[in-house]
């Protein structure tokens, strides 16, 4: 299907696009300017279709020639105030990390997208794979649907916390086409971007700094003073950690025996393997959490309280499962039912995403449980 | 010539009572404040005044974003009247790029060491000045990593003591110095590069004209502009403070020639609006 | 010794690096043997100053303000013999 040229305020009819073109086009609708990025699988078509879209809205998209320097210009973007955004697969977010660790020090926003391979990247993501006591706030897309409308919460999250904002997709994601009408969503207004810089208070005598050190200057008597900024950051961590509502989304928990927890693109066979096992007369239930950080942890901790076990699916070695676990804190057991599932590309093709095997592992569960 | 001890000393300690103007400030106008714990005889501190004056003298205060690596000059960040954007260690450049891409009518100016930007930092400056982003790169080049205390870069040159190379750089141990202004000149992107020094008054008043003459090439929209400025550090080099001057003349100016290696303004006539 | 200029010098910022008295093109700056509050000697100012900012351009702690007469002055280099 063509690509679509996106006025930013209106919304457009149904296509068939695939996940890495909605995200772009969401990315364009929310407002989004400046986008720079480094092909990597299976990353590199947002990118692709970054550069098709934002010229023709007077953005810029740059293919920088590393990820260390498609982080630095996203952050120059960034401090002019420019909604901008970045993104790559887990390898490439590594390389990003310091950079990632600083823009949250020096109170920028910003969204990063990881089109993931697998579920590797959730310590990365969450934990954030940087120095210092920073966090993001993270975002995990079931689906295309589900993603255009999250991007878009990203960059508002993004501006009204000045804090980065990671949307942690997959292959599927990206790779997935669907029909998606890419609505525009309204937020409410954002906060004035009066720390932006744009030259314009030089000479005046307090002339705007933008930095991970501080914003204290010199003339002000002060100076940088680390351990004073630090504690503001972490101050703000904890009141938007605080501010901003956890999400999940869950299924017949209400009467569970079993409750799987699961996040993005497994989280779709997840939910499609309980409604099957429901309709065999199979008392499992599921949670998805949609927002990672902040973790849901009071929906995964009520659905411990009711059913006698909690299973937790993911593509990678046991992640999300220490989340899982601090939320449920002994109320129920906790069992881990997924595992690294790789073809032998490693971009993230999952032979256990197939709704008869995940209703095997549930199934497993439910009898050794009885 | 009279015994100096028998010339009557000018009282220096108000300002004159004869009608006069003040034609130099302490600080420049752009600098809040003089005071700084750099080292005695630090030329970082000499190159900033330049840059910024520079800045004042062509008007583009309320134009200019700075955008700073990391290394001691660092120190003059937050000290500055015109927007600072600060960056990681050499990371500079990349930043800078956003910045102007995003505000092409700003003056972008990066300030960067030589660890900063020639160890750290090499693929940023390479890369921009490649792409002909219409940024200033400045490089404040001493030869050694100073704020950490004294150590080898990729500029250092050979037979220099650094805190690493501790009997000099040596060519089979350590490698060669990188000259970077002649590698950023044959890129077809860069549009003004110039190598000059801060250890005299005439060294100065060049480093003076070819910071101008950068700005003006960023303002021409002529490709990036790129001014590498050979400073003192005497803690660095393990020299008495009134030694730099000569120790860099000697020893880092033989190597990092003066020079301005480019000029597209200058070659094509180009009219500066 | 005609004199065009004349500095105020903040003693206290000097830290004794020497630069002005090599960049001060008439040779009118000499470290004197005071030092100050932190131990650093500092520059005193024999006649015939022209204002030419040399010094306060390569001074690396902003210690000097440059001033330029509007008439210059004839400043006398010898001391006056008190006999």
């Amino acid at each position: 299907m063509s690509a679509i040229a996106t006025p930013a305020t209106t919304s457009v009819p149904r296509h068939l696009l695939q996940g890495s073109e909605a995200i772009a086009d969401a990315m364009v609708v929310a407002g989004c300017r400046f986008f720079a990025g480094y092909p990597m699988t299976p990353f590199t078509e947002v990118l692709e279709e970054m550069a098709k879209k934002l010229p023709a809205v007077g953005g810029v998209c740059m293919n920088a020639e590393s990820e260390l320097e498609a982080i630095g210009m996203a952050w120059g973007a960034a401090a002019t105030g420019t909604p901008a955004a970045t993104g790559s697969t887990g390898q490439g977010l590594s390389l990003m990390q310091e950079s990632l660790s600083e823009i949250t020090l020096a109170r920028l926003p910003l969204v990063v997208l990881n089109m993931a391979r697998a579920q590797g990247d959730y310590w990365q993501a969450t934990r954030g794979g940087g120095h210092g006591d920073y966090r993001h706030l993270v975002l995990a897309p079931v689906d295309v649907t589900e993603a255009v409308e999250l991007v878009q919460r990203a960059f508002h999250l993004a501006e009204v916390w000045r804090n980065p904002v990671l949307v942690l997709g997959d292959y599927y994601l990206a790779h997935t086409a669907r029909a998606v009408d890419i609505t525009p969503v309204d937020y409410g207004p954002r906060p004035p971007r009066d720390w932006a810089l744009s030259g314009a208070t030089g000479g005046s005598g307090a002339a705007k700094l933008v930095s991970f050190l501080g914003s204290a200057k010199q003339g002000d008597g002060v100076g940088y003073d680390l351990a004073v900024h630090y504690a503001a950051c972490a101050d703000h961590t904890e009141a938007m950690l605080r501010g901003v509502p956890p999400e999940a989304e869950e299924g017949y928990v209400e009467d569970a025996d079993v409750v799987v927890v699961a996040f993005g693109t497994p989280g779709a066979y997840v939910r499609a393997a309980v409604r099957s096992l429901r309709a065999d007369g199979v008392r499992v239930g599921w949670v998805r959490p949609v927002t990672l950080v902040p973790f849901p942890s009071a929906v995964v901790a009520a659905a411990a309280r009711r059913a006698n076990v909690i299973a937790v699916f993911e593509n990678n070695a046991g992640q999300m499962l220490d989340d899982v676990r601090l939320a449920v804190l002994g109320e129920a057991p906790v069992e881990f039912i997924g595992g690294l599932s790789l073809d032998a590309s490693g971009f993230g093709i999952a032979p256990m995403l197939d709704v008869s095997e995940v209703r095997r592992r549930i199934l497993d569960v439910v009898e050794r449980r009885q | 010539m009279s015994d100096r001890s028998r010339i009557p000393l000018v009282p220096t300690g108000t300002p004159p009572s004869q009608p006069a103007r003040l034609v130099d400030d302490f600080t420049p106008s752009l600098v809040d404040v003089g005071a700084h714990h750099l080292c005695p005889g630090c030329g970082e501190p000499i190159a900033i005044r330049s840059l910024v004056e520079a800045i004042d003298e062509l008007a583009l205060a309320q134009r200019t974003i700075a955008v700073f690596g990391i290394g001691c000059y660092t120190a003059f960040s937050n000290n500055l009247d015109v927007e600072v954007l600060q960056a990681l260690h050499g990371r500079a450049p990349s930043v800078a790029t956003g910045v102007k891409r995003c505000l092409p009518d700003s003056v972008v100016v990066t300030v960067q060491g030589d660890g900063d930007m020639v160890s750290e930092g090499l693929q940023e400056v390479l890369h921009a000045a490649a792409r002909g982003e219409s940024i200033t790169c400045v490089m404040l080049n001493n030869g050694v990593f100073g704020e950490t205390g004294g150590h080898m870069t990729a500029t250092t040159v050979l037979g220099q003591r650094t805190k690493t190379s501790l009997d000099g750089r040596d060519p089979a141990t350590h490698g060669r110095p990188i000259l970077l202004a002649d590698l950023v000149a044959r890129l077809d992107g860069a549009g003004f590069v110039a190598r000059c020094a801060v250890n005299s008054a005439g060294e100065l008043a060049r480093t003076h004209r070819a910071l101008r003459r950068a700005l003006e090439t960023q303002l021409a929209g002529a490709g990036l502009s790129f001014v590498e400025i050979l400073t003192m550090c005497p803690t660095g080099w393990f020299v008495e403070t009134t030694e730099a001057p000569r120790y860099l003349a000697e020893n880092l100016g033989s190597v990092h020639r003066a020079g301005v290696l480019k000029d597209v303004l200058a070659e094509t006539d180009a009219a500066v609006p | 010794m005609l004199t065009r200029g004349t500095l105020v010098i903040d003693v206290e910022a000097c830290k004794g690096c020497e630069l002005c008295i090599d960049a001060c093109p008439p040779r009118v700056l000499t470290m004197g043997t005071d030092v100050n509050a932190r131990g650093y000697r500092f520059p005193v100012l024999a006649p015939g100053c022209t204002g030419c900012k040399a010094c306060s351009q390569i001074c690396p702690d902003f210690v000097f303000q440059v001033y330029k007469y509007e008439t210059p002055l004839e400043l006398s280099t010898r001391r006056e013999d008190p006999s």
